[in-house]
């Protein structure tokens, strides 16, 4: 039997059809949402400065989210990976905690936060309920949780035989993580600061509790969409849905290639 | 010399207890045990990557028990040679330098002369992932060399290499070990090497240490390859 039938029985004929099922329904998604309004339309309602606000500031707050992401997860990764301390499976569970909990609630918790005593102690240096601060702020919370369990996984992969070797050497432990560990973990950094970006881009439910939804101040992306299918204007709101799934696309291709080559 | 004074580790139900043996000065010591039997952890509290529960750690006239790794004058090589990812040949040989701050073309003279030594030397610009099994252990025992430590510890180096080289490799250990007048420690459970290679044999049985007559070996690879001496 050649390799080529060997492929072609009901099991495998069977699990193609479940994925190519699932492919479909994906890109008739996308498809239907991408050919219900014209280029035209797309291009004016991207043209209005409200939404090129919401661009800009979407494009920036994510950059800065997902930085702040990446710098607490390489430490906490690495520390959840290579540490051996008591309550280590409660400190990693309680990390989750922002992906288990329901995004509105994730935005409650942090207005309440800073009504508390230390919340508006924070606030008298840098005001974070309503600002765009809040914005960084309410996708960090969710990025970096995505973060930290990426790193734990690049570091899990990692040997920590070469991090001993370079102690040997004359490394102390972090000198032996900052020049030897690091720069091998350097495609999964890109990997975790792609998707804390990615999640902080689609976050709407923290954003809209805790920033708000102010046109010009603390509009972002998915706030967009809501604001304009409140007032009936599907097209914009279809042209910003677009634009998303058109960076998202770019993020993951951006993570499949440049990854590879890091 | 390499001295363990009473060593007693403990994790789970494996533990190690009262271990004590010594290496003198300048001599090539193997210490055999089935697998699982505690010689990389031994190996490991030599270099100070664990902490014995109890006992001391001697190297050549200092107690060492309490110090970091990177004071311990070691050089270590580990059973896949453990390469840095992301460093040339070059740099990985030279990094204990780079470490101490040596003058550049200091740190490119030694570079070129253990990579002539160990037969590296038109391979000074790859990365890991181009070199063999072989070629990856060459480079592990330089860039082990390079800061002239007093001893030297190899956790199973042969291991993962096939026959032929294994017998090279055996045979550049010992001309190496003898040519730099370093106390070496190698970790094997093969009586080929143990043979080809020891001046003193240790063994390593239930958590316990002693010492066996030495095999006498050929260490120029002619008759080396299928000794299995008893």
């Amino acid at each position: 039997m050649s390799a080529r039938r060997a492929w072609l029985t009901p099991f495998w004929i069977g699990l193609a059809l479940v994925a190519g099922l699932y492919l479909a329904f994906l890109v008739a998604l996308i498809w239907s949402t991408a050919t219900y309004t014209t280029v035209a339309q797309i291009s004016e309602s991207l043209r209005a400065p409200e939404i090129r606000y919401s661009i800009w500031l979407s494009l920036i707050t994510c950059t800065a989210s997902a930085l702040l992401a990446l710098l607490l997860a390489v430490p906490v990764g690495y520390l959840l990976s290579r540490g051996r301390f008591p309550a280590k499976a409660w400190l990693d569970a309680a990390l989750d905690i922002p992906i288990v909990l329901p995004p509105m609630v994730v935005g409650l918790c942090l207005l309440i936060f800073f009504q508390t005593v230390a919340g508006k102690l924070i606030e008298r240096v840098v005001p974070f309920t309503y600002t765009v601060a809040g914005v960084v702020l309410a996708q960090f919370v969710i990025g970096a949780a995505f973060a930290v369990r990426t790193m734990r996984g690049v570091f899990d992969h990692l040997s920590s035989r070469p991090e001993d070797v370079a102690m040997t050497l004359g490394c102390s432990r972090g000198q032996a993580v900052w020049m030897v560990t690091l720069p091998a973990a350097r495609r999964g950094m890109f990997a975790a600061f792609s998707i804390a970006w990615a999640r902080s881009l689609g976050e709407f439910g923290p954003i809209l509790v805790f920033a708000g939804a102010t046109r010009m101040k603390t509009e972002v992306l998915p706030t967009s969409v809501f604001i304009e299918l409140s007032v009936g204007r599907l097209e914009a709101a279809i042209a910003v849905s677009l634009l998303m799934v058109a960076l998202a696309l770019v993020v993951l291709v951006a993570v499949r290639l440049l990854g590879e080559k890091l | 010399m390499i001295q363990l004074d009473s060593i007693a580790w403990r994790v789970g139900a494996f533990r190690l207890e009262n271990v004590s043996f010594t290496v003198p000065p300048g001599q090539y010591a193997v210490l055999m045990g089935r697998t699982g039997c505690g010689k990389t952890t031994l190996i490991e509290i030599i270099c100070g990557l664990r902490t014995p529960r109890s006992g001391r750690v001697i190297i050549g006239d200092r107690d060492v028990t309490h110090e970091p790794p990177a004071a311990r004058g070691i050089g270590y090589v580990p059973q896949d040679g453990a390469l840095f990812p992301t460093f040339t040949v070059r740099e990985q040989i030279g990094f204990a330098l780079r470490l101490r701050r040596r003058p550049a073309d200091e740190i490119a003279a030694r570079v070129v002369e253990l990579a002539n030594e160990l037969g590296v030397a038109h391979l000074l610009d790859r990365l890991p992932q181009n070199l063999s099994g072989g070629e990856r252990q060459r480079v592990a025992l330089g860039r082990a060399l390079a800061a002239k430590p007093s001893v030297l510890l190899l956790d199973e180096p042969l291991s993962a290499l096939d026959e032929e080289l294994r017998d090279d490799l055996a045979v550049l250990l010992k001309r190496v070990q003898r040519e730099h007048s370093i106390t070496a420690l190698h970790i094997t459970h093969s009586r080929a090497e143990s043979a080809a290679l020891a001046d003193v044999v240790f063994r390593l049985s239930d958590g316990r240490i002693c010492e066996v007559p030495a095999a006498p070996g050929d260490f120029d690879g002619s008759e080396s390859s299928g000794a299995s001496q008893p």
